[in-house]
């Protein structure tokens, strides 16, 4: 399985999501700038964390006009798989592939921290390698992660299963109903805010997200099968 | 068009103008004397700067001569952006400390980012890729508002900056004590990572290539920055808020991409970071270091606002500039490199043979002085130095134990001061492990990165215990250097060198240059025996506020290297029924203890003593245990004594220690003895260890139930309490003070 690790001006943990497909995972990954226009040939797109644009404006605002952002949505429509983390997340959001929107952290302050997160769906192409309800140590680190959306995208999220993971025990950010990450309808794109990226190596502490990419690849393989 | 009118040479002179720019009537004569005329107004702003301590490091030049600064594997010592030591395998590690005090007393927020910012850039401006960033700082007590928002906005601007450019802030350390209430200290570390062939230089070699302005346009803030960091504050510092620099870290994040791009570019002759004194410093230093001159045309320098004059433009500090020197006709491809991340990069000027730094704007010639009279030819004073009447005091007292009721109560009471309680709420704030190499984020002894691809990394640390050098700066010195390096062998490291900030007062006080120069001839005599080098490093003077001078606190920031992922080693108990050794024995040493700072509400008397080839001698038999695997947890023992580190080792494990002492017990319990370790050894390495450790005393035993449980031979129970007690104190604390 091919993934891209999309880079826009200001991403910083492209390095580690490109690291963690390659090294731990095994797979074949490479860059793609912001500036390319096609993503003829990848089966996996990943928009990693960071601070595209400075965060200027608001988180991801800026970057969700990136030209490569046209062929993620295109991408989107076709069912390819699509994990955005973090900043990733948030351009996800505001790019419209996922619904709802980030506010301040509700202390108002950046928090990187290791979290506990429960597994509320493992039916998706991105958590079927986990137990459903089984709880995951990811780490966190961001100044925007508190999830809102309206009480009409939430019953829709609750009816379609869109709830990936919740904060579990203590919720670090103030996000609704703790959420920590979702899924689109189609559920084909995760958007979350916890780093499953520096959680595949227990030499640094957690390999609890390796479980996730896993997911993609075994599910991606699944689908090619029967496809073909 | 300029709407001010700048003074006439005349009325430079005869008005003392160049006073206000911070020159002396001598030197102001030494500037005439050097051009054979009278220097107008750019000029004088050119000499000011270039001269002013931050930049000439005219008072501290004698006393950093004193440090040993080469070694077996030092590849670049002090003079560049910063030192680097091979680490074997072609790569090299790159660190240096730099202070931003200053701006951070009157402009928390953006004098803490830039001053992340500004070491990043001498990182990368060797050509490195900076992999981690700490940081050491000093406040007044948490209690009134000033100081808290200090606090908050130090932190937040630190994580600010490092969280965007996407590097991680892995370690620090923080004090708190009245002597800092005005003048707080923020001193940031940056390491980086280079292959040997990648090392660049700042300098501007081959007559008519070219200059070039890299980055963001040049603006007017932070002019005279280096002035304003080479003076006393004082209630009107307030007025400086224009020399303090706003940062952008996105834009440095795209700056630095390009410039390691840069790196491996064959046009590239010479690089360095437009800092203190911006374009004055860069083009003068990179000019003098390459036997050349440099001219420039200031029109074309890219602005962020019209009318800017000539003065302006070279005393700008402006962040996230750099000052490039390329082969000539290799402008065009290195502005399209520049260009690829949205940064301009535009050719200024060209070196030449003379060593002039020769300035035009507007067609007229706005300054043309020699390289070396800015750089090279600085004046060196040697300050009047003397004893103070207080260090002689104080040493005329014995050392005697408080006085202690209730222990636990004390341990309580440790574990809650702010310099020894969590720093939780501070690194929570910085992203430890982007990058993904974090092995140990902050909380342990030394923070540990991995180096990719190798089975090797680097253990990082900073350290001053600035009380111990109040009482006695010479061994406060010999401390300062001991504990980075006890703390970096307990991450399972061989100490490499050490890059030192330099805090002190006023050097014009016989006894504030006392204490500099008795801290540095400490720390010169730990850094020979340790062998640990000074490869880099800053001097920040001036920190008095109304007249009062800052405890002298010369920041140690220390890298070491671990020669095998397996011999990584944190603080923390790892298993029930591991035994707990204590090495080396504890005197009664309280002056400038937690314990009597606590108790007394002061610090006064002797500080600890110190045997710097006994410490050698433990470091390097714990680090032998350590790589011979016979060690589960290692802990230096510091601030608050052992209780107090038995308790750090249990916090953030289920376990518990029993624990038997002998000596007299407030002295075994919270003395501040040095060269001493805690240790846990698995039962079945019990020989093996004691076989190498000599001074290791067997103490007790990691229990599985979370209780700490401290006896006295022949007194009884001392403690005994749970360890989730104790934790909540400890974690409490901070978060407390500041709602």
């Amino acid at each position: 399985m091919k993934f891209a690790v999309i880079v826009f001006p200001g991403s910083n943990c492209d390095i580690d999501m490109f690291h963690a497909i390659q090294d731990e995972l095994g797979e074949e990954v490479e860059y793609v700038p912001h500036t390319a226009d096609s993503l003829e040939g990848f089966d996996g797109i990943l928009l990693p964390g960071g601070f595209s644009y400075g965060d200027y404006l608001r988180t991801g605002a800026i970057a969700r006009f990136s030209k490569i952002m046209a062929e993620v949505v295109k991408a989107s429509a076709a069912g390819v798989p699509i994990l955005g983390v973090c900043n990733g997340f948030q351009i996800l959001l505001e790019a419209g592939l996922l619904p709802g929107a980030m506010r301040k952290n509700r202390d108002l302050a950046f928090i990187c921290k290791q979290t506990q997160l429960k597994v509320e769906n493992n039916t998706t192409m991105f958590t079927t390698s986990y137990e459903k309800g089984e709880t995951i140590t990811l780490p966190i680190a961001h100044g925007e992660g508190n999830y809102y959306c309206d009480e009409e995208t939430l019953s829709q999220l609750k009816e379609n299963n869109q709830i990936a993971f919740t904060y579990h025990v203590d919720n670090p950010n103030g996000s609704l109903e703790n959420i920590a990450g979702i899924v689109n309808e189609n559920g084909n794109v995760l958007g979350m805010m916890p780093h499953p990226e520096r959680a595949v190596d227990s030499l640094l502490g957690s390999e609890d997200g390796l479980k996730l990419f896993q997911s993609i690849v075994r599910n991606w393989r699944e689908s090619y099968v029967v496809n073909a | 068009m300029s709407l001010m009118l700048e003074p006439s040479p005349e009325m430079i002179k005869s008005q003392r103008e160049y006073a206000a720019m911070g020159l002396t009537d001598e030197e102001f004569v030494m500037v005439e004397n050097m051009l054979g005329r009278t220097p107008n107004y750019t000029e004088t702003g050119l000499f000011s700067v270039m001269w002013s301590e931050h930049c000439s490091y005219k008072n501290s030049k004698p006393i950093l001569k004193r440090f040993p600064t080469s070694g077996d594997n030092v590849l670049q010592g002090p003079g560049e952006g910063a030192g680097i030591v091979d680490i074997g395998d072609g790569q090299a590690v790159v660190f240096k400390i730099e202070s931003h005090n200053h701006p951070s007393a009157i402009e928390p927020y953006q004098g803490a980012a830039t001053g992340v910012g500004g070491i990043i850039r001498d990182v990368f401006s060797m050509g490195a890729r900076p992999i981690a960033v700490l940081n050491s700082l000093r406040f007044g007590e948490l209690e009134n508002a000033r100081v808290k928002y200090l606090f908050k906005e130090v932190v937040a601007g630190i994580g600010g900056y490092g969280n965007c450019i996407g590097i991680p802030t892995v370690g620090g350390e923080i004090q708190f004590d009245p002597s800092y209430e005005g003048n707080p200290l923020v001193n940031a570390m940056c390491v980086g990572l280079i292959n040997h062939e990648d090392i660049q230089k700042g300098q501007a070699h081959g007559a008519g290539n070219s200059v070039m302005h890299v980055g963001a346009k040049t603006g007017r803030d932070g002019i005279h920055g280096a002035t304003f960091a080479s003076e006393e504050l004082t209630d009107s510092s307030e007025g400086n808020r224009p020399a303090v620099q706003v940062g952008d870290p996105f834009l440095e994040k795209l700056l630095m991409e390009a410039c390691l791009e840069l790196i491996q570019h064959d046009a590239l002759v010479g690089i360095q970071d437009m800092g203190a004194a911006g374009l004055a410093s860069s083009s003068a230093e990179m000019a003098c270091k390459a036997g050349m001159g440099i001219e420039m045309n200031l029109d074309r320098v890219p602005q962020r606002e019209p009318g800017m004059t000539a003065y302006e433009m070279m005393l700008s500090e402006s962040q996230e500039r750099m000052l490039i020197v390329v082969k000539k006709g290799s402008e065009k491809d290195i502005a399209k490199l520049f260009a690829k991340y949205n940064l301009e990069a535009v050719a200024v000027g060209s070196v030449t043979e003379e060593k002039m730094l020769k300035l035009t704007h507007k067609g007229e010639v706005v300054a043309n002085v020699p390289v070396d009279a800015l750089v090279e030819e600085a004046p060196v004073y040697y300050k009047p130095s003397s004893e103070p009447q207080y260090f002689r005091d104080f040493q005329a007292m014995t050392n005697v134990a408080p006085i202690i009721d209730d222990y636990k109560e004390t341990l309580v009471g440790l574990l809650s001061q702010p310099t020894i309680a969590s720093k939780e709420w501070v690194y929570n704030q910085f992203d430890t492990l982007v990058r993904t190499n974090t092995v140990v984020p902050p909380g342990s002894d030394a923070a540990v990165v991995r180096i990719r691809e190798t089975n090797k990394a680097l253990a990082m640390t900073t350290d001053c215990n600035a009380r111990y050098l109040h009482l006695d700066p010479e061994v406060g010195g010999k401390i300062a250097v001991a504990e980075a390096a006890r703390n970096i062998v307990c991450s399972g490291a061989e100490p490499l060198a050490v890059t030192d900030n330099l805090n002190f007062g006023n050097p014009e006080k016989p006894e504030i240059f006392w204490q500099i120069e008795k801290a540095a001839d400490g720390i010169s005599e730990a850094c020979k025996i340790l062998s640990t080098p000074v490869i880099g490093g800053n001097v920040s003077l001036y920190n008095e506020t109304n007249g009062e001078a800052i405890y002298p606190t010369p920041v140690i920031g220390m890298v070491g290297l671990i020669k095998d992922l397996a011999h990584i080693t944190t603080q923390e108990f790892k298993n029930s029924g591991d035994l707990i050794y204590v090495i080396g024995d504890a005197k009664t040493e309280f002056g400038g203890s937690e314990l009597q700072k606590m108790t007394e509400g002061k610090i006064f008397g002797k500080s600890p003593s110190i045997n710097l080839e006994l410490e050698m001698l433990r470091q390097q038999q714990l680090l032998r245990a350590i790589q011979n695997g016979c060690v589960a947890s290692a802990h230096d023992l510091s601030e608050g004594g052992l209780a107090v580190a038995l308790s750090e080792s249990l916090f953030g494990t289920d376990l518990g220690a029993r624990i038997i002492v002998h000596m007299e017990a407030v002295t075994e319990l919270f003395s501040e003895t040095q060269s001493r370790f805690v240790v846990s050894v698995a039962p079945e390495y019990r020989v093996a260890f004691e076989s190498i450790v000599q001074d290791a005393r067997c103490i007790g035993t990691v229990t599985n139930n979370n209780h700490l449980t401290i006896s006295h031979e022949q007194d009884g129970l001392l403690i005994d309490t749970s360890v989730q007690l104790l934790e909540q104190a400890w974690k409490g604390a901070i978060p407390c003070l500041l709602n």
